[in-house]
């Protein structure tokens, strides 16, 4: 069992996972939901919390590369594991320096995909993933695949067409979205 | 600039998770959490803290003995109005009685939310039941009273009329009767409300951030509530996850209770609402129950229109009657009827509040009459668009006055609409004609579909004012501020395309603040689908009023008159000679005469650097100037500019289980010219999108001790990708006279009709009407038993909808194509 | 919505974490996948004093083909099952009902053990695993036992499984040679609740029917199995009236009405989609007969 910190308000207990990449070590209470730790601990808040019981997908983030939902894990369980959030979704390209917009990042810009974005990094990370599996997805699956997570601004008619654009510039870009 | 699909400001910082949302800010904040009455009406008999208080992490627990000041007295109401004859608002924290389960009763602050919410739980309250009053029904009958002020249950009751209605409808050769339903549903953002204070004890003022529609609205009441000067409180809305209407109410009792804490504790104080604190503590809408009468002609012309209604305001009302004034105005459409009354009772129950919802009061208006018309049709064997056409105001009746009040206190008069080529492109658009032998070939198959149709009109651009502000930089950034706020509407991109295209600059330079009362501090807010036309309008105002002065000043440097010069891409130059030109950089160092020059470019200002001969006797400054390129300007509305816009729909429903599929959805908008048509198209399909949500899947239910069943998204369904259809766009684009852009309203364009249409649709589907929305597959198949058993009269025209067969087909057919 | 505080125990073996179950499990849940559960400790429905989160204990996230059946480690995730394309050849039913629960990334996290020993009557897979006359694999620190359906489920969100022990895993039970299967719900949304479900195994031997039975999801407060044999062997597949299968299933099935659904309706859904499944299972099974002819010798087991 990981070690208990300190008791100040609640035990902490001490976690170490990498996030985007970089490794993170902090003592956190048992409780602390993933989504609160990645937020309010490690500050990277481009993970949205909208609901905390697994319906809206604001908070869906990568786990070992695989979308699942952040409100639903405890920081905790999270320990040893490669948490991948929106943040992280830039990646160098053609051994640039600094990180571009990944495919689906740019095709969420291109296509308006996005409104009030609260939703938007849910759906980011979701769609990310689903495209390396599915690298050239019909109108008919790009809806399915993005129908777990729930966006009350756009209608989803542009996130469609974003999921099917990403896909073109990933193949234009010759690499993975 | 104006009338491109450029690309959003926002999405760059949005898409990489570089969004500032209320809970993004104050980190190191103390936290709140709320202790909600669990019961719809109850007395407090006592509030025992004591488990709670030593909990380690918790630094405060209040409860209403502990508020001073104004902060113990009622919160405002917003908008009084003279029929509004039983108003009531809450307090920040109840009061001796809990009028709704969700009120707040006491208010912890911790060190961390999860401790907060730890020391709510230990907080006992002792209630004592009191009777309940849940939906219209019991309201109206009035059994019980919500509030003992309020006999009968009436918060207000309100009639308007135009022409003698009773007598239009007896002397009319037809006449129907129609009893309606409209179910509570709710804007329900993705982000929830959230409020963040630093309370600053060296200046002894407040900075308060709050997920709001209206920053100055909240500033102003923050600072009359906290007894504070307006000049010690500013509010900023920072990026908000959505608002649709929930977020224009204030203050909210925790936008008082936060910065009172920060206050009193001197430290930082956050609360952010959970989305269970959401359903049962901030507002719904959109419960009404409707009788119609209608007398018309052979035609289908309506004679005379009579409408009364039953608004459920839920427990408090400091929105006032708003919502149902919308309902009534709006009720009327594109069309002229001869003479209309409309009368409400706006009704009290021991349920959440009631306040704007995207629509408005809208959607149940176009309900009422978008049915009245479908049932005009069905009566006379009509086609239903042949009946509307026949009651449209034509264009050259415009502007046409319904001799009616609206929801801005001024007259409802339409400036511009061309009702009938909205309807042509519409029947266009959907195949209006050829529906007939669709429907034929589908019956065929064993399938059952139908067509459905609404129409709307809808006031946008409301006043009082907004403002504009804008300032050139001397590195040649151009600063524009508005002081109304933004949820995703992409005013940074879209008062930015305003001023690059007034001032001649490129878009890259142009910065949009909005909702910030340090830089902006008169407005009103964003809610009833006005930024774009008061904004924009002001923000063009102050663009022209920078302009005018920049080429006044670069006229002088350059010794040409200022009408010879245009500006392109930030430079100033004389027309027909481009190398004859100067910066809009340079021009802004030269607009403020300085002594001390910051950079080098500032240089250019300072009082040695003059070149060529100088008028001694002129101050640096004339009378009358100001030093800076700044402009700013105000738009104030005489009335109202009207939008309208028509929805088609193919909807199939399955004969065994009633399961309901939108096979196509069809939109026709006009909201004048458009200064993003992406951003409008991104809009309507919102709009439409909660409008199914609205129509077939959303619905707030409470049960009769006024316990919200729903209060989740596993069980209040809004729609995912899957549940909304392909929604196909055309627009039409008649200018609105009002305002020198020429722009209307579209931000609620999409919700508003659709509930109509659905009904419409499966009615036809059906053949039997369909009077209560939103329904779901067993409400269905429920209303197909009851008119098998000959409960349900026919639709006249009903036999040739209904298909015969045992086929069974899934919810997942899969879509013929248009 | 944030949890009350627990002890988090983090076991690296099954036997750390039935020793942490002994002396906790009186105030205490297992932690797998927590689509479930943590949903309920955030809206603090439920605040037990220790979790015992099993997702490092070693060795339980196996997928095991074996020729009774398909046999699944308390880790497995639903998404791992869903994909593994062995238990889909070995037994297609698997798959035909994971694809309904929840969304895909519920599925990447949620555990299929985990998932039957929730016991939700509107859970999928306790009805696959009533249907498969599965088994659930129990331990506690006083010894292991194997539980069948039909005894691991006593009411509504209720198991038999005692406070100090756990499911380490679980077994669905491979169908006869000729059986085809299907599954179908009907849902308010994508993803959502199934309002009724319906898991049929109808077995096709010589083109008429041998077997037929069915299970239901979220109609019956615990999963079991309704059989139809009686009522459809000998006839062919494309002679029956299902209907009369329709019947007897509405008659067996007990829903309740709620806000999304009354139970009349309820029942009419079992009615449809009875008669659906069926028919798919059965073409399913003159499908697979068709192309397995020389095989199913060989593959024959017993598990009806």
């Amino acid at each position: 069992m990981s070690e208990i910190l300190r008791t100040d308000v609640e035990p902490l207990v001490e976690i170490t996972m990498r996030v985007n990449g970089v490794k993170h070590t902090a003592g956190v209470p048992t409780r602390r939901l993933l989504s609160d730790f990645l937020r309010h601990e490690l500050r990277l808040t481009g993970t949205h919390v909208g609901c905390e019981h697994g319906v809206c997908g604001a908070c869906t983030v990568l786990f070992d590369g695989a979308p699942m939902r952040s409100c639903l894990m405890f920081a905790v369980t999270a320990q040893d594991h490669e948490i991948t959030t929106v943040e992280g979704l830039a990646q160098p390209v053609n051994g640039a320096e600094t990180p571009t917009m990944s495919p689906v990042q740019q095709a969420f810009i291109e296509c308006h995909g996005l409104q009030c974005g609260f939703c938007t990094p849910g759906f980011l990370t979701t769609i990310t993933a689903y495209l390396k599996e599915n690298p050239d997805p019909t109108e008919t699956e790009a809806r399915e695949a993005i129908s777990g997570n729930l966006c009350r601004c756009t209608g989803y008619q542009n996130i469609v067409k974003s999921v099917l654009r990403a896909a073109e510039i990933a193949n234009e870009r010759g690499d993975s979205a | 600039m104006f009338g491109a699909p450029v690309q959003r400001r926002e999405d760059p910082r949005l898409v990489s998770g570089n969004g500032r949302y209320l809970d993004d800010l104050g980190q190191d904040a103390l936290a709140a959490a709320f202790v909600r009455s669990p019961y719809a009406h109850a007395r407090i008999l006592d509030i025992d803290v004591t488990d709670a208080i030593d909990i380690p992490g918790v630094i405060a627990i209040y409860t209403h003995e502990d508020l001073d000041g104004k902060t113990a007295e009622r919160l405002p109401l917003l908008i009084p109005h003279p029929d509004l004859t039983n108003p009531m608002t809450g307090y920040c924290l109840s009061r001796e009685v809990v009028k709704h389960v969700g009120e707040a009763v006491a208010m912890v602050v911790a060190t961390d939310r999860y401790v907060a919410e730890d020391a709510c739980e230990r907080i006992k309250v002792d209630y004592e039941q009191l009777p309940v009053v849940v939906g219209l029904e019991k309201s109206r009958a009035a059994e019980v009273l919500v509030h003992a002020e309020a006999p009968g249950n009436i918060a207000a009751h309100m009639v308007q009329e135009v022409g003698d209605t009773a007598a239009a409808i007896a002397a009319a050769p037809h006449r129907l009767t129609l009893s309606l339903q409209i179910e509570r549903s709710a804007s329900m953002p993705m982000e929830g409300r959230g409020v963040y204070a630093r309370w600053d004890s060296d200046e002894q003022s407040i900075r308060l951030y709050s997920s709001t529609q209206t920053s100055t609205g909240v500033r102003a009441a923050v600072a009359a509530k906290l007894g504070m000067p307006l000049a010690k409180v500013e509010c900023i809305a920072p990026d908000v996850g959505g608002g649709f209407g929930v977020k224009i109410v204030h203050p909210w009792p925790e936008e008082v209770l936060i910065p009172w804490a920060a206050r009193r504790l001197d430290a930082e104080v956050k609360w952010v609402e959970d989305r269970r604190e959401h359903f049962i503590s901030s507002a719904h809408e959109r419960a009404q129950l409707q009788d119609i009468e209608v007398g018309f002609d052979d035609a289908g012309r309506v004679l005379g229109l009579s409408v009364k209604f039953w608004h459920d305001n839920g427990a408090y009302t400091p929105y006032g009657i708003i919502v149902p004034i919308i309902t009534s105005t709006q009720l009327l459409g594109p069309y002229k009827p001869g003479a209309y009354r409309v009368e409400f009772f706006s009704m009290y129950t021991n349920t959440v509040m009631v306040t704007p919802y995207r629509g408005a009061g809208r959607p149940q208006g176009v309900f009422a009459m978008e049915r009245t018309m479908d049932a005009i049709a069905d009566y006379l064997g009509l086609d239903r668009t042949d009946v509307r056409s026949a009651n449209f105001i034509q264009v050259e009746d415009m502007p046409y006055d319904h001799g009616l009040l609206f929801q801005d206190g001024r007259p409802l008069m339409y400036d511009s609409g061309d009702f009938p080529a909205s309807l042509a492109k519409l029947k266009e658009l959907v195949g209006w004609d050829d529906f007939a032998a669709y429907r034929t070939q589908a019956v065929a198959e064993g399938r059952r579909v139908g067509l459905g149709i609404g129409c709307y009109v809808e006031g946008t651009g409301v006043g009082p004012y907004e403002g504009g502000h804008i300032q050139i930089e001397t590195s040649g950034r151009v600063n524009v501020s508005t002081g109304l706020t933004s949820q995703g509407q992409g005013h940074q991109t879209v008062f930015a395309q305003i001023v690059a295209d007034e001032l001649g600059v490129p878009i890259e330079d142009v910065f949009v603040t909005t909702g910030d009362t340090r830089r902006f501090g008169y407005a009103v807010g964003t809610f009833a689908s006005r930024a774009a036309v008061i904004s924009g309008n002001a923000i063009a105002l102050a663009a022209r009023s920078v302009r005018e002065k920049a080429l006044r000043i670069a006229g002088e440097a350059l010794e040409v008159d200022p009408g010879d010069l245009e500006i392109i891409d930030g430079i100033v130059r004389v027309k027909g000679d481009p190398e004859s030109s100067i910066a809009l950089a340079t021009v802004a160092v030269m607009s403020n005469p300085l002594r001390y020059a910051f950079d080098e470019s500032a240089q250019a200002a300072t009082q040695f650097a003059h070149t060529g001969a100088m008028d001694y006797s002129k101050p640096p400054v004339a009378d009358g100037e100001e030093p800076g390129l700044e402009g700013k300007g105000y738009y104030s509305p005489t009335r109202a500019t009207f939008a309208n816009g028509m929805h088609a729909a193919i909807v199939e429903t399955d004969p065994q289980t009633a399961e309901i599929k939108i096979l196509r959805y069809c939109v026709i908008h006009d909201c004048g010219r458009m200064i993003n048509p992406m951003i409008v198209e991104g809009q309507v399909h919102g709009g439409v999108a909660q409008g199914v949500g609205g129509a077939l899947y959303e619905r707030m239910v409470y049960d009769d001790a006024g316990q919200l069943l729903n209060a989740s998204f596993m069980d209040f369904l809004m729609p995912y990708a899957s549940e909304v259809p392909h929604i196909e766009t055309d627009h039409l684009e008649t200018p609105s006279p009002l305002n020198s852009l020429g722009i209307k309203g579209a931000g609620e364009a999409g919700t508003i009709p659709v509930s109509a249409v659905i009904a419409s649709a499966i009615e036809d589907a059906e053949g039997f009407p369909i009077t209560s929305m939103p329904i779901s597959p067993d409400e269905l198949w429920n209303l197909r038993r009851q008119h098998a058993d000959g409960l349900i009269p026919d639709l006249r025209r009903g036999s040739r909808t209904m298909a015969t067969t045992t086929r069974a087909t899934t919810n997942a057919t899969t879509t013929p194509n248009a | 919505m944030k949890p009350s505080t627990f002890v988090h125990h983090a076991p690296r073996s099954v036997d750390e974490a039935l020793a942490a179950l002994a002396e906790f499990g009186h105030d205490g849940k297992v932690l797998a996948g927590g689509q479930s559960l943590i949903p309920i400790l955030n809206m603090r429905l439920a605040s037990p004093g220790h979790l015992v989160d099993i997702n490092r204990v070693a060795g339980l996230d196996m997928v095991e083909i074996t020729p009774d059946g398909v046999h699944i480690g308390a880790l497995v995730r639903h998404a791992q099952l869903e994909r593994h394309d062995g238990a889909f050849a070995h037994l297609p039913l698997l798959r035909q009902a994971l694809v309904n629960v929840a969304h895909p990334v519920i599925r990447n996290r949620g555990t299929t053990v985990g998932s039957i020993a929730h016991a939700d009557p509107s859970g999928e897979m306790p009805a696959v695993l009533a249907l498969t006359s599965g088994y659930v694999d129990v331990a506690s620190s006083r010894g292991t036992r194997t539980v069948a359906a039909k005894d691991f489920f006593l009411g509504p969100l209720e198991s038999c499984l005692a406070e100090d022990e756990m499911a380490t895993g679980a077994s669905f039970g491979r169908f006869p040679a000729g059986t085809g299967t299907a599954f179908a719900e009907s849902t308010r949304r994508h993803g959502d609740y199934a309002l009724a479900g319906v898991a049929a195994a109808v077995t096709v031997i010589d083109g008429v029917i041998t077997a037929a039975r069915a299970s239901f999801v979220s109609v019956t407060p615990t999963p079991d199995v309704l059989d139809l044999s009686d009522l459809l062997a000998g006839i062919a597949p494309q002679d029956c009236d299902w209907a009369k299968a329709s019947d007897m299933a509405i008659a067996h099935v007990d829903p309740d009405t709620d806000i999304h659904a009354s139970a009349d309706y309820r029942r009419m859904l079992v009615g449809v989609l009875v008669a659906r499944v069926l028919a798919e299972a059965a073409s399913n099974a003159t499908a697979s007969a068709a192309t397995n002819a020389t095989a199913s010798a060989a593959t024959d087991a017993t598990g009806a």
